[in-house]
């Protein structure tokens, strides 16, 4: 076997000790919330004896330990319960909100990259200049924000002031319909069904969230692009390649930002995570129905099945990205797995 | 062909100006090697990038001119600068791993300057660059071209950086510490390729080096800089046999060479009585088949295998090896840093290897058995200042407290030559000769039977290595101690050791009197590692 | 390069610039947005300490004839939907926030410190299990993971301080993990096991403080980030409880009121609270230049 290959593997093996992890985790945390699932069930007028017929139901008057069991036997099975709250499998309610979630975050990271990636190395190559500083100081504003602050910031200037942008409830204005569902994200499904007019009001309604999440992630792309440029241009085979006279464009992009790019690539799973958290404030802000904020409400009633699936669907969501990013980085650097 | 006049380079720092160059002036003919020598800090490197024009951010040519085959390359715009360098002028390197692209394969870095000074084009650019590996005596060249830096040994990469220099024929190459860090026979290995290289292209060749062992055996004219001046220029022997210049003088002196002993490395009037030196016959320390396997990616393996030797009682012991051949694994296991795979460490009749490592410390004969490092700067704590160094081993070993020990560290600073003041300096306030002080006096603080010195001078001037090799001998004269003494350079070991043993790939090929080893090598590889040794002409000045 | 260091000769500890004040000095005046940052902190622990003694009105007096008034001389921030004058529980809260932030972040230093050192001296397989359970933390989305702690723990100010500790600690345990795996075998920590050191005292001793610089670095910036924290879980109903004046909470109740063009609510809580996280940031760059040994030329 390839030693890329036997890397790629050991990578893989390393995940399975983090999902069990995972898994625990998130039995445990949920079966600390407070309430009485069986309670809830069982509704306002129930009496003692049939909440006990509910918990017995449940499997919830069992030890912990053979809880847990039941637990992972369902999550075998793909089952992951019933929401208290939409009366949903937790299943189906994730599957239908995780594309709004999906939809957002990835635009306001490609976004993100698209203006801090030529900004860290705009700063990289004037390092110490102001254009540096005032690149350092606008992008630690960014990360400074509190994404729920700056989302309502928006909303005054750009809809109750300016009223440029819809007002921000949810994905799409109620003047369209929501596009024939094919992979859940608005702005695909809307092109795929040649629909640009709704395509257009999908895009509308996303830009000022996205803005949002962007400028909150802004500062590690650009930073780390920067330092991750600085240290290629200071190696020393950066002065091989310029006393080789190869072209300043040569040599800093095909030599320097090819070399930077992979310590901003890792970076971008780490950012991943933080905009993935940073959605459940920017969902509530803007009433977006993705995971998020569905996530909030269940966490105020102790919906603890949705808590849970949704606890799961992120970690696990973050894991396969994780993965997904090393073996980018594996097919990337030759230097993987060998040394 | 190349003509430097008055050329001097100042660098901002935050401390002000720093003028590196100071106004240099020199000529380089066509096919003509000349070695541009000095110690750190002298100028050598920054000449050379000035005229390439490729300082460093702060750097900046003040005055003078530099003219090549009539081209202004102080004038010129950096579009044809770039025409020049890699086409005309070329530059290697040293540490070659670093100076290569790691995620790009060498193959297509060799294209990338064929391409650019349209010496090939996309359809012939692979053939072309197969040929050029095929130059600098690559094996199997077509099968190197795919290959990544990080792939290949240290000698191999810097015939890559030679192979991209020279893949334009360009007319003039610059070659800056092409050798430092690479083992001495990759060190011929390499220096002999580029000077076949630049003899059969009529090439001109500037060699920048700190070694002028080296510069005397592969130039054809020498100018010795020192803190950015030229103190003189002339051709290798006029310089050995009469340098004009005092710094040249020291220079030659110091640099370690057949006939040499110990004192002429220093100036005349440093040169003091050789110490008495009493090796006894009973041995002090007995290693017996010892053996170190690492766990490695396909099954363990062996850097040590199964050796055996004996240090006797003030006994001066060298062991050679180049990298990889087991020399530090085996003196990190004496000094009881790492734990042999099995074998025994005799000393004082005790077995010191039944105690692990980790409980070593409490050992009583922890405090026979110190070393010297080999990067004196990497040896010191950056929080911590020379007197705490030199106090941390009476404090922890003996329980030495108070005006006791200040007294103490004091004494040993006298001892090794290190300025009283210096003691409350953090190590990054001190030269890199007054690092090595403090870790020696630290290592002898206790007073050891054994001292093991891992190539104690390998990062400084020869100029103070010089000292500090001298300071060694008094020091094991005056307190009877035995050494170990690690090192790459047979010069050295000829002058410090009085039995010498020579390790390859974690076995003792060759042993015996150092005279006896060195004089006449019964060992194919001893022959190779002592005919690699750059030897200066003997000088009158010994 | 080597012809690029200083010379032979050492350097005069009289020289300014040698000494660590001397270098503060140094790049305090090539960096003034340093300084700024510096003069900020300073104003934010007078607010944390004096601010309570100092404001003009109650935090929590309500006064239903004055409410939602625009910002006066009266209220310079305004007053709140309760007529609570917005500038005093703005003023208030800086020291509930900070408090939260300092405590989340030296609990998070304090282990992260220990399991990272162990983890990166010793090596094997407790490296392994002590990355296998950092990234087990580092796989949720870090807010997300306080979140469900504190929900389970309750909404209690101590629960948001443990729930920002533990998303914290893998970030201070990776750092000190690779801060002391690099020193591990440096000739200093070896040459201290020759003068008589246990491991342990190699570890504490000689090694871990040289991972202390970077590790300010660290601190500066997670503080920011822990106040950020705070004051989202509070947003969304987590944690402190209404009607303690602290800024998530009152940026979460303002946003009810931006619709209707009262602005100052949410505006001015949410400006401070960017503030501080700023000058964290800020001064986390400014320990980083301070600390980075290759700006000590």
């Amino acid at each position: 076997m390839s030693p890329r290959a036997k890397m790629i593997l050991g990578r893989v093996a390393q995940a399975i000790p983090v999902i069990l992890g995972v898994v625990v985790i998130s039995f445990v945390l949920t079966r600390a919330l407070p309430g009485d699932p069986a309670a809830y069930f069982a509704g306002p007028a129930a009496d003692a004896e049939s909440i006990a017929e509910i918990r017995e139901a449940l499997g919830l008057d069992k030890p912990l330990l053979q809880q847990f069991f039941y637990y992972v036997g369902d999550l075998a099975r793909g089952e992951l319960g019933t929401s208290l709250t939409t009366g949903q499998t937790v299943l189906a309610d994730l599957a239908a909100r995780l594309p709004a979630s999906l939809e957002l975050t990835l635009v306001a990271l490609l976004l993100s990259c698209a203006i801090a990636i030529p900004l860290g190395v705009l700063a990289a190559t004037r390092p110490g200049t102001w254009v540096d500083h005032l690149c350092r100081v606008l992008v630690t504003a960014g990360v400074s924000m509190p994404t729920f602050f700056t989302g309502i910031v928006l909303i005054y200037v750009f809809y109750y002031l300016t009223g440029l942008a819809p007002s921000p409830l949810g994905r799409l204005d109620f003047i369209y319909l929501s596009p024939p569902h094919v992979t859940g994200f608005y702005l695909i499904d809307a092109a795929v069904a040649g629909d640009f007019e709704t395509w257009f009001g999908a895009l509308k309604q996303l830009i000022l969230p996205a803005t949002t999440l962007a400028l909150f992630t802004l500062a590690p792309i650009a930073r780390m692009t920067r330092a991750a440029m600085l240290s290629a241009l200071s190696s020393d085979f950066i002065r091989t390649a310029r006393a080789a006279g190869l072209g300043s464009r040569k040599v800093l992009y095909g030599y320097a930002f090819r070399n930077a790019l992979l310590p901003v690539v890792t970076t971008l799973g780490m950012v991943f995570s933080f905009t993935l958290g940073a959605n459940v404030l920017v969902e509530k802000v803007f009433a977006w129905p993705g995971i998020g904020s569905y996530a909030v409400e269940a966490l105020v009633v102790s919906d603890y099945a949705a808590v849970q699936g949704f606890v799961l669907a992120m970690a696990l969501l973050f894991v396969v990205l994780n993965l997904i990013i090393d073996i980018a980085y594996a097919l990337i650097d030759p230097r993987i797995g060998l040394n | 062909m190349l003509s430097i006049n008055n050329l001097s380079v100042a660098f901002k720092t935050r401390k002000g100006e720093v003028n590196a160059v100071r106004g240099i002036s020199l000529n380089v003919a066509k096919g003509e090697t000349l070695g541009i020598v000095g110690e750190s800090g002298s100028g050598k490197s920054v000449t050379s990038y000035a005229l390439m024009r490729i300082l460093d951010a702060g750097g900046e040519i003040r005055t003078g001119d530099v003219t090549y085959s009539g081209i202004d390359l102080r004038a010129a715009s950096e579009k044809d600068m770039r025409d020049i360098r890699g086409r005309e002028i070329s530059m290697i390197f040293q540490n070659p791993r670093a100076a290569l692209n790691p995620i790009r394969r060498v193959g297509h870095q060799i294209e990338d300057v064929l391409i650019r000074h349209a010496q090939a084009t996309r359809q012939d650019a692979k053939e072309k660059a197969i040929a050029a590996l095929k130059a600098v005596k690559i094996n199997d060249a077509a099968a190197r071209y795919d290959a990544y830096p990080f792939e290949l040994s240290g000698g191999m990469c810097q015939r890559i950086v030679i192979a991209i220099a020279l893949a334009c024929k360009p007319r003039l190459l610059i070659a800056d510490e092409p050798t430092t860090g690479l083992d001495i026979t990759t060190q011929k290995a390499v220096m002999d390729l580029v000077g076949d290289l630049a003899k059969a292209r009529g090439m001109g060749m500037i060699l920048i080096t700190h070694d002028l062992g080296l510069a005397s055996q592969y130039c054809d004219r020498i100018v010795v800089m020192k803190d950015g001046l030229i103190v003189e220029e002339d051709v290798p022997a006029q310089l050995f046999t009469n340098p004009q210049h005092a710094y040249t003088r020291k220079l030659v002196d110091a640099t370690p060479r057949l006939g040499a002993s110990l004192r002429t490395l220093l100036p005349p009037e440093a040169r003091r009585p050789e110490p008495k030196l009493r090796v006894q016959s009973n041995p002090l320390l007995e290693v017996r088949d010892l053996v170190k396997t690492y766990p490695g990616k396909s099954g363990p393996v062996q850097a040590v295998k199964g050796i055996s030797f004996d240090i006797n009682a003030g006994q001066s012991l060298g062991l050679v090896g180049e990298s990889g051949s087991g020399k530090s694994t085996t003196s990190e296991m004496i000094v009881r840093l790492q734990d042999p795979s099995s074998g025994n460490i005799i000393f004082d009749r005790q077995d010191i290897a039944a105690t692990p490592s980790a409980r070593f410390m409490r050992h009583p004969m922890r405090r026979d058995i110190q070393m010297v490092f080999q990067d004196a700067t990497d040896s010191l704590n950056p929080r911590g200042t020379a007197a705490a160094a030199i106090a941390e081993p009476l404090a922890r070993i003996d329980g030495m407290r108070g005006s006791k020990l200040s007294a103490r560290v004091a004494e040993l600073a006298e001892l090794v030559g290190l300025p009283q003041p210096l003691l409350s300096r953090f190590p990054h306030q001190l030269s890199g000769g007054q690092k090595a002080r403090v870790g020696i006096a630290r290592a002898i603080a206790l007073e050891p039977k054994l001292l093991i010195l891992d190539e104690p001078t390998a990062a400084l001037d020869v100029s103070i290595q010089a000292i500090v090799l001298n300071l060694l001998v008094d020091l094991r004269a005056q307190m009877g101690m035995s050494y170990l003494f690690v090192s790459h350079d047979l010069n050295v070991v000829r002058l410090l050791c009085d039995e010498v043993l020579v390790m390859k790939q974690g076995d003792i090929v060759d042993r015996g009197p150092t005279a006896q080893v060195m004089d006449t090598p019964s060992h194919p590889y001893t022959r190779a590692l002592i005919e690699a040794a750059p030897q200066p002409p003997k000088s009158v000045a010994a | 390069m080597a012809d690029m260091t200083a010379p032979e000769t050492p350097r005069a500890p009289a020289h300014q610039g040698d000494t660590t004040l001397g270098h503060i000095a140094y790049v305090l005046r090539d960096n003034p947005v340093t300084l700024l940052a510096f003069a900020m902190l300073a104003f934010f622990l007078g607010c944390a300490v004096f601010g309570p003694a100092l404001v003009p009105y109650d935090p929590l007096a309500t006064h239903a004839a004055r409410a939602l008034e625009a910002p006066s001389w009266d209220h310079w921030f305004g007053t709140d939907n309760l007529g609570r004058d917005v500038f005093s529980r703005v003023i208030v809260a800086t020291r509930l926030d900070l408090t939260i932030s300092v405590a989340a972040v030296a609990l998070s230093f304090a282990l992260g410190s220990v399991l990272g050192s162990i983890a990166g001296y010793w090596g094997g397989w407790l490296d392994a299990v002590l990355n296998r359970c950092l990234d087990t933390i580092m796989a949720f989305p870090l807010f997300v993971l306080a979140m469900g702690v504190v929900a389970a723990l309750g909404n209690t100010v101590e629960n948001i301080i443990y729930a920002t500790a533990i998303i914290n600690i893998p970030f201070y345990a990776r750092l000190v993990r690779a801060e002391v795996n690099i020193r591990r075998h440096a000739g200093f920590a070896q040459a201290a096991k020759l003068a008589g050191n246990s491991d342990l005292r190699v570890l504490a001793v000689h090694i871990f403080p040289n991972a202390l610089p970077p590790m300010m670095v660290q601190v500066s910036l997670n503080l920011g980030w822990a106040i950020l924290n705070a004051a989202g879980l509070s947003f969304i109903g987590l944690g402190v409880r209404p009607p303690t004046p602290e800024w998530g909470i009152m940026v979460a109740e303002g946003a009810n009121f931006i619709v209707s063009g009262e602005w100052w609510l949410a505006l001015f809580p949410g400006l401070w609270l960017m503030l501080a996280v700023f000058t964290f940031n800020l001064l986390g760059d400014g320990l980083r230049d301070i600390v980075d040994p290759r700006k000590r030329t």
